[in-house]
């Protein structure tokens, strides 16, 4: 019993780790879906700046320099996004499509010209990582019934940025529902004319809401590659982005629905890496693969209406043609 | 900003496309150029890869066959205004399905029969996983688009668990099915040519190319010569207009996702009845996704379908080639091209048009003031 729960314990602090660059992408989707502006370049973003964050960590020995420089490259894809999608009024999904598409191509090309690794970064020591955080006394309490050990598996040992995706998702509720900044944000999103009547630059907010998901993005990006492993592997976001993606639908892009439809994925993802071959009784093998597929499938369920109604932004997917 | 300008006919479908492709190739070009090797260089090792090297030419065919299944289905989605990105999934299942026909009737069928038999199963596996998003979002209201890109996980995820299990071949190591029997099999393009006395050196190129090129013809007679075709250019011109008019929009968008669906799930004969004969993991490799830049860049028509998945094939043969040649570019560059091209001929599709327009204006009204001298 005491191992199960255990067990369990670890599992919630797996589901922490795998949910962290889920929640940050997340958090980014939904600043650019509700300012009106399709996002499914959230992975290509991520990519891009995961690659980024370990190359410069490997570079400088500096994690925090490839943070910086990951957040700068998904800004910079962000506001290309922008350029595509408000300035130039393309179409936003192909704009996004190609983003993700590029980030393939170009993560794999530079990293073969910089380090000769077949498109690897090289393995980051400890100190080019951002490490775990031991909070205090995690070791004295953790005699403790029930509190020590949830407070030593699950609470502690966390790096920094694990806080700062649950800090983003604080962070996005406030500004979308207590700032004008957010109240204008979301106002493009449904209503962009009414904006433009009241003086307002839809295009300036649109590219403002870019702005702030691609910071996310970056930050998930240099999650990946310098927090939770340890360099840059090819295709490293492995669909992450997307699944993100499902999780902002999921959670009706709302910041607290998306954070608990990360942390459900993130469980389901660490679930099935715990079942990776093992035997359930009644089932046999464990279907590891399709417990993989569950958060595509519910978003499916819940985007067609079965359960409950997901209603995204109403003016998503145009460009804003201002009146004349 | 005024909307873009309109460019006469020709400009927007034979300049646009030529320009777009250019400004792909010139930005890899400089990220050639940044990483010290030399783009000229690279450029010519891709032609001579594609066009000139020993059975490189089937080769390129070979590719652009995938591209002209997957290219069609994004078309036909397109003059419905529906974005089909879920070729990928659709073309996975496809091979689902032509697997699942080739493992049950190998034994029982001749060529004549089973082949058909399995081309149209890889249609049909295609056309339901290409319906079912199609009927979320004409009676559910889902986003295709959303929709469709869950599908392709979807897909990869039952073909993962199929191939590793019930359908894995029994005592092997690797998730695919066992090898057909060899009446499953689509014959090569060099062993036909090859039986008349001419001389063709040996590449994938298989009958799937003509199954191809008549699927293309197909597309042509449904969208601009049938009343179906029409009506699935009303819905996509103006769904209010279509429904106005009398055409059942709901069943229109279903039938014209599940006619993509096929068409995508067809790309799966030209891989799996064709050369691999036997259904493996990650066959689609992302053709589903070249399908979209096929499309745009072929501006949704076959013909256009299938010159820009003659360049696409050209690509991916001439890209494969860098890596022999090369130590720090590979086979990638293509996908940066391809990302390149789609974010020039989709994302910034406006970009070039008014520009353009303001040339082709100065240099018609120069002509015609030259014209007004003379006469």
């Amino acid at each position: 019993m005491a191992d199960l729960w255990l067990q369990f314990l670890l599992t919630i602090d797996a589901t922490l780790r795998v949910g962290t660059p889920l929640i940050l992408c997340a958090m980014a989707g939904i600043f650019s879906e509700k300012s009106g502006v399709i996002d499914i370049s959230l992975e290509g973003k991520m990519l891009m700046s995961a690659f980024a964050a370990a190359a410069v960590a490997a570079l400088t020995s500096s994690a925090l320099a490839g943070l910086t420089v990951a957040i700068g490259v998904s800004v910079l894809l962000g506001l290309l996004h922008g350029l595509a999608s408000i300035t130039l009024r393309g179409n936003q999904v192909i704009s996004g499509l190609a983003i993700n598409i590029l980030a393939s191509g170009l993560t794999v090309t530079i990293g073969i010209a910089m380090f000769q690794q077949g498109g690897q970064t090289p393995n980051l020591a400890r100190a080019e990582r951002f490490r775990p955080i031991e909070l205090p006394l995690a070791e004295q309490l953790s005699s403790l019934p029930l509190i020590g050990p949830i407070y030593r598996e699950v609470i502690s040992g966390h790096n920094i940025l694990v806080w700062v995706a649950l800090a983003a998702v604080l962070f996005t509720a406030y500004i979308l529902t207590r700032t004008r900044f957010g109240l204008r944000l979301r106002a493009v999103g449904e209503k962009p004319e009414a904006l433009d009547s009241a003086g307002v630059s839809v295009a300036r907010t649109r590219y403002m809401a870019l702005i702030i998901a691609g910071v996310l993005c970056g930050m998930a990006g240099a999650y990946l590659s310098t927090a939770h492993g340890s360099g840059f592997v090819r295709e490293m976001t492995a669909g992450k982005g997307y699944i993100a993606l499902a999780a902002m639908i999921f959670g009706k892009w709302q910041p607290r629905g998306a954070l608990l439809a990360c942390l459900l994925f993130g469980f389901l993802e660490a679930v099935a890496s715990r079942l990776q071959g093992v035997n359930v009784p009644l089932i046999g093998e464990a279907p590891v693969d399709l417990i993989l597929a569950l958060p595509y499938l519910l978003t499916v369920i819940l985007l067609a209406g079965f359960v409950g109604k997901a209603m995204p932004p109403r003016a998503i997917g145009e460009p804003y043609v201002k009146e004349r | 900003m005024t909307p873009p300008p309109a460019l006469p006919r020709w400009a927007d479908v034979g300049l646009i496309p030529l320009i777009n492709v250019l400004a792909a190739l010139v930005v890899s070009g400089i990220v050639v150029a940044v990483i010290g090797e030399n783009p000229f260089e690279a450029m010519m090792v891709m032609i001579k890869g594609a066009f000139v090297y020993k059975g490189s030419l089937g080769y390129t065919l070979y590719y652009a066959t995938n591209f002209i299944f997957t290219g069609l289905a994004v078309a036909v989605a397109f003059h419905a205004m529906l974005f089909n990105i879920g070729g990928e999934g659709q073309a996975y299942l496809g091979g689902l399905g032509a697997g699942l026909t080739c493992l049950m009737f190998d034994s029982m069928f001749p060529a004549l029969i089973l082949v058909p038999l399995a081309i149209m199963a890889s249609a049909s596996f295609g056309a339901v996983w290409g319906a079912i998003p199609g009927y979320l979002q004409a009676k559910r209201g889902s986003h295709i688009v959303i929709t469709t890109i869950m599908f392709n996980f979807l897909a990869a995820s039952i073909m993962v668990w199929l191939l590793a299990g019930r359908l894995k071949a029994p005592g092997q190591m690797s998730p695919e099915t066992r090898s057909f029997s060899a009446n499953a099999e689509l014959p090569f393009i060099h062993d036909i040519v090859n039986a008349f006395g001419v001389e063709m050196a040996r590449s994938p190129l298989n009958l799937s190319f003509v199954v191809a090129l008549l699927a293309c013809v197909g597309v042509w007679v449904l969208i601009w010569r049938s009343r179906l075709g029409y009506a699935i250019r009303a819905t996509g011109h103006s769904t209010g207009a279509a429904e106005y008019a009398g055409i059942p929009v709901s069943t229109i968008i279903i039938i014209t996702m599940a006619i993509s669906g096929g068409l995508a799930g067809m790309m799966a004969i030209n891989e799996i009845l064709g050369v691999q004969h036997r259904t493996i993991l990650g066959f689609t490799s992302g053709y589903g996704f070249t399908g979209i830049a096929v499309a745009l860049m072929g501006r949704n028509h076959p013909i256009g379908i299938i010159l820009a998945s003659l360049l696409f094939g050209a690509l991916y043969q001439g890209g494969a080639e860098l890596d022999f040649e090369f130590s720090t570019i590979t086979r990638e560059m293509v996908l940066l091209i391809q990302g390149l091209i789609i974010l020039f001929s989709g994302g910034l599709a406006f970009m070039f048009n008014r520009p353009l327009a303001h040339l082709l204006g100065l240099l018609l009204a120069a002509r015609s003031a030259k014209g007004g001298q003379n006469g």
